[in-house]
């Protein structure tokens, strides 16, 4: 097990090297140019400049190795003085990611923003399994019965709707109809007593319940059809037959060996939200994350939109990594050679 | 020697195997409705725009932001232009992308998964390059991709081919990779089995085992995730679309009609009701579809339904 891990890890950043340079790649080809977006005004010398100073004319592979030199080691050093105060080497002269944008470096900008999209994000998911492992356990325990019937149906339905169109009913329905929840979601709004947590539970629930109804019907889908699975294994018949309640046999054992994949679909599915944080934040307005990479992408900012990107791929690829671990884990019969 | 005498029949005509699979999708009720409104939908935005004769691009600056009427039954947008049309036409290149995306990805899938579960030699490898695929952020990826080279094959293939070009074949060129898994995972388990050795053994050139005798043992999986493959190009399409970084507003989908009209929501809220209960239930109809068909063609759920 342990030497499955390190095998693994140690597998994973080959291909993260690969992934980034794909990105950083088709970013490259790309035919636009950031000085684009500046006024005509400026004469071409200085045009020229601007490129120079941007690091534009050198090779790709030189431009590639300064950004990988800023990402993998400069910001993880930067972060670790920033939070532990030790200085290591020569901080003062560290280069740091730059965006074209702000012009200040895109590792400030990413944790201003990665709060609000952790919180939305994180709550849903929670809430999403929360709802999902109550409804799971019901309709596979009374299969065919009328709970069942109408539960599957409707996680099949949040589960083909898409959030762009359910978020926008909730904002029409609670917004403009009802008037219970703003529809712009105000990150400046600082929590420091009871009226301003109101305020931020109120412009937390829609984006939220959205996200959490999407989740939740993914989940139930999947513990129902594991659950079912299990239902009809020996083990459970001997739980059964020992004289064993049928509440322990259902939550303690059945439902223990059913949580396994659910765990693995749990964590794949963590890049995936962060994934749809983009589409979210984008129907209730949340400067997170994903507003950030949307407005990165129409500025051309490439640093920015590197980063985030790359930032993405990492999730995927650590998240797979966890999955795998933790199935190993939590399931003794599966050996990894 | 039942199952290749089977296949080739099934290439003819309808035969009792074929019948078998459509007695059991239609046993599924959900499945056959969902067939039977999908059906409409599709003849809707077919016929729609022949049979319905406002233009979706003229706009009528007198008509604004209208609500239903029987001249503009879904209303008009804030330019005048009648909704209904746009919802028909919009209908019809959701639909068209979300075939032809599906199209690509089965056609990528299908190829490097035969290649992989055939070929020994190349398997580790292919697989490691689908890996490497799936680890790659796919919506980031696909907005900066359509960002960075619309406006290029824009003015190569005109505004709307180029785009449409360019989102499909995006598409489908990262959605493939659950495809080649499925398939792989099914040449592995058929090409031991006896008429592939007979096949061989008879001097079959290695093409001709792979087309005539693998791929029609691995068709059911492959229509399986091409209904749920339509059903994610058409949400991604959409979501594209909804985050302005799909087709151009002169080019209706239904995912740009929410994106156009949620600066509406107040004034016009049905903007934006029509077009997305449209790719809800086309989406909803696919994957019921998807639900029925894996239920008719595997052998094993047939005693119960």
């Amino acid at each position: 097990m342990f030497q499955y891990t390190v095998r693994r890890l140690l597998i994973s950043i080959p291909t993260l090297l690969v992934i980034s340079f794909v990105i950083f790649f088709i970013l490259d080809t790309a035919p636009n140019d950031p000085t684009g977006n500046l006024p005509l005004t400026i004469p071409p010398e200085v045009r020229a400049d601007i490129r120079k100073s941007l690091g534009l004319d050198d090779p790709l592979a030189v431009r590639y190795a300064k950004w990988a030199q800023q990402f993998f080691i400069s910001e993880p050093l930067n972060f670790i003085e920033s939070t532990t105060g030790i200085s290591i080497g020569n901080s003062e002269n560290r280069t740091r990611i730059i965006s074209w944008q702000t012009r200040g470096p895109v590792a400030d900008a990413i944790a201003e923003r990665m709060p609000q999209t952790l919180w939305v994000l994180g709550l849903a998911y929670i809430f999403g399994i929360l709802i999902a492992i109550p409804v799971g356990v019901i309709s596979a325990y009374k299969q065919y019965s009328i709970f069942d019937q109408v539960g599957t149906f409707i996680s099949l339905v949040g589960f083909s709707v898409p959030t762009f169109f359910t978020g926008l009913l909730a904002i029409i329905l609670f917004s403009v109809k009802l008037k219970w929840f703003p529809s712009i979601y105000d990150t400046t709004l600082v929590v420091k007593d009871w009226p301003t947590f109101v305020l931020q539970v109120k412009q937390m629930i829609m984006p939220v319940t959205v996200l959490a109804f999407f989740n939740a019907s993914q989940l139930s889908r999947f513990l129902r059809s594991s659950m079912l699975d299990n239902l009809s294994q020996d083990y459970a018949r001997t739980a059964r037959s020992k004289g064993l309640q049928e509440r322990i046999v259902v939550l303690g054992h059945v439902l223990r060996n059913s949580m396994i994949p659910l765990v693995t679909i749990i964590a794949l599915g963590i890049p995936a939200i962060f994934g749809g944080a983009i589409i979210t934040e984008q129907i209730f307005r949340i400067n997170g994350l994903g507003a950030l990479l949307i407005q990165g992408i129409y500025n051309a900012d490439i640093p920015m939109v590197q980063t985030l990107t790359f930032i993405f791929a990492i999730l995927i690829v650590v998240f797979n990594l966890i999955a795998d671990i933790a199935y190993g884990f939590l399931d003794p019969r599966i050996r990894y050679s | 020697m039942a199952s290749i005498s089977s296949t080739t029949e099934t290439m003819k005509a309808p035969t009792p195997q074929w019948m078998e699979t459509w007695k059991q999708f239609a046993k599924h009720k959900g499945a056959l409705v969902s067939l039977i409104i999908f059906t409409i939908i599709v003849l809707a935005v077919i016929l729609g725009p022949i049979l319905w004769p406002l233009d979706p691009n003229y706009s009528n600056l007198r008509a604004r932001n209208e609500g239903p009427s029987l001249a503009h039954p879904f209303g008009t947008d804030n330019l005048g232009r009648d909704l209904f049309a746009a919802n028909l036409y919009g209908g019809r290149i959701s639909l068209a992308v979300g075939a032809v995306a599906m199209l690509i990805s089965i056609f990528i899938g299908t190829i490097i998964g035969l290649i992989a579960g055939y070929s020994s030699k190349l398997d580790g490898l292919l697989m490691r390059f689908t890996d490497m695929f799936f680890a790659l952020p796919r919506l980031p990826l696909l907005l900066v991709v359509i960002m960075l080279y619309r406006d290029k094959l824009r003015s190569l293939f005109g505004p709307e081919l180029g785009i449409f070009m360019l989102i499909v074949f995006i598409i489908g060129a990262t959605s493939w990779m659950t495809t080649a898994r499925i398939v792989r995972g099914d040449v592995l388990s058929v090409k031991e089995r006896e008429f592939v050795t007979a096949a061989s053994a008879l001097g079959s050139k290695n093409g001709r085992i792979l087309g005539m005798h693998i791929l029609p043992n691995v068709l059911s999986p492959i229509l399986v995730s091409a209904t749920l493959g339509m059903a994610t190009a058409i949400i991604t399409e959409s979501a594209l679309s909804f985050l302005g970084l799909g087709f151009p507003s002169d080019v209706p989908t239904w995912g740009r009609l929410l994106f156009d009209g949620k600066d509406y929501l107040t004034l016009t809220p049905m903007r934006v009701v029509w077009p997305g209960l449209f790719i809800s239930i086309v989406v909803l109809c696919v994957n019921f579809m998807g639900d029925g068909l894996r239920d008719a063609m595997d052998p094993r759920s047939k005693s119960k339904a």
